[in-house]
């Protein structure tokens, strides 16, 4: 039986990866994918935590965690595609116009 | 042990392929590692005995969600990105301060003690079948977060639509 540690020790390195990855890449692309890599790494832990704990409730949050990921996707790649259309841009530090 | 070495390959692919997502200059060859480290994680779950949500995991986010994205990739033709020079800004501040986090969580988990037990247990639910035992989970107690989510999802097409259609 692999320990509930070794997840949650798996989880915390790939969300930490995630969050590397949004802060070091300016392509809004790739940032939206490191935000989806953290979700699934939190995913991760939820699924261990419902399968070590026996309780399926960890299972339904994980639903609701994907559906809020492809809502997330979804507004975030429309507003890329808005964005690209009015500025020609994908990088985040072609977008400076709020930096007064 | 055969548990472990199977839970060792798949731990040490998904670092590795999370690695290579966010360095890749390419955002395709991102979008396609992505879909190994999606169909990791379902035989992930599969091993966690959430079959249910291994193959949501499969249709929603690799059928679906990488899908948009590829989509979108394509049909923005990004050439610039393989000019650019600098790609990655300010990595090693962002490495430290993900490695302290790291740290951080560690120190957290090394001591937690795990709670009681609930009472769906394998057998429970190999008696009832996963599918439904989610499915009446998911219809009584929480069928108003459930309502939410669909608000949510709504919202998010009817945003969706509104923000990328044609200006006039």
């Amino acid at each position: 039986m692999v320990p509930l540690e070794w997840y949650i020790g798996l989880s915390a390195v790939i969300f930490v990866i995630g969050m590397v990855g949004f802060l070091i890449r300016q392509n809004i692309i790739i940032m939206l994918m490191s935000v989806e890599l953290m979700l699934n790494s939190v995913n991760i832990s939820l699924a261990a935590f419902s399968h070590y704990l026996q309780d399926l409730r960890g299972q339904i949050l994980v639903m609701f965690v994907i559906a809020v990921a492809a809502a997330e996707a979804a507004i975030g790649l429309a507003i890329l595609v808005s964005l690209f259309k009015n500025k020609a841009a994908v990088h985040t530090d072609e977008v400076a116009e709020m930096r007064g | 042990m055969l548990p472990k070495l199977f839970f060792g390959y798949f731990a040490v692919v998904m670092i590795a392929l999370s690695i290579l997502i966010i360095t890749r200059k390419n955002p395709v060859h991102s979008v396609l590692l992505m879909l190994a480290m999606f169909f990791h994680i379902a035989a992930m779950y599969l091993f966690l005995n959430a079959e249910f949500l291994a193959a949501v995991q499969i249709i929603l986010y690799a059928g679906a969600i990488l899908v948009l994205f590829l989509f979108v990739i394509m049909m923005l033709n990004l050439k610039e990105e393989f000019v650019r020079t600098r790609y990655m800004h300010k990595w090693p501040l962002s490495a430290v301060l993900g490695a302290s986090i790291l740290v951080m969580i560690f120190f957290g988990v090394s001591n937690i003690a795990q709670g009681p037990a609930g009472t769906d247990s394998i057998e429970a639910i190999k008696a009832e079948t996963q599918t439904k035992a989610l499915g009446k989970l998911l219809f009584s107690e929480y069928l108003i977060p459930f309502e939410i989510i669909g608000i949510i999802l709504t919202v998010a097409l009817v945003g969706a639509f509104v923000l990328a259609k044609k200006r006039d």
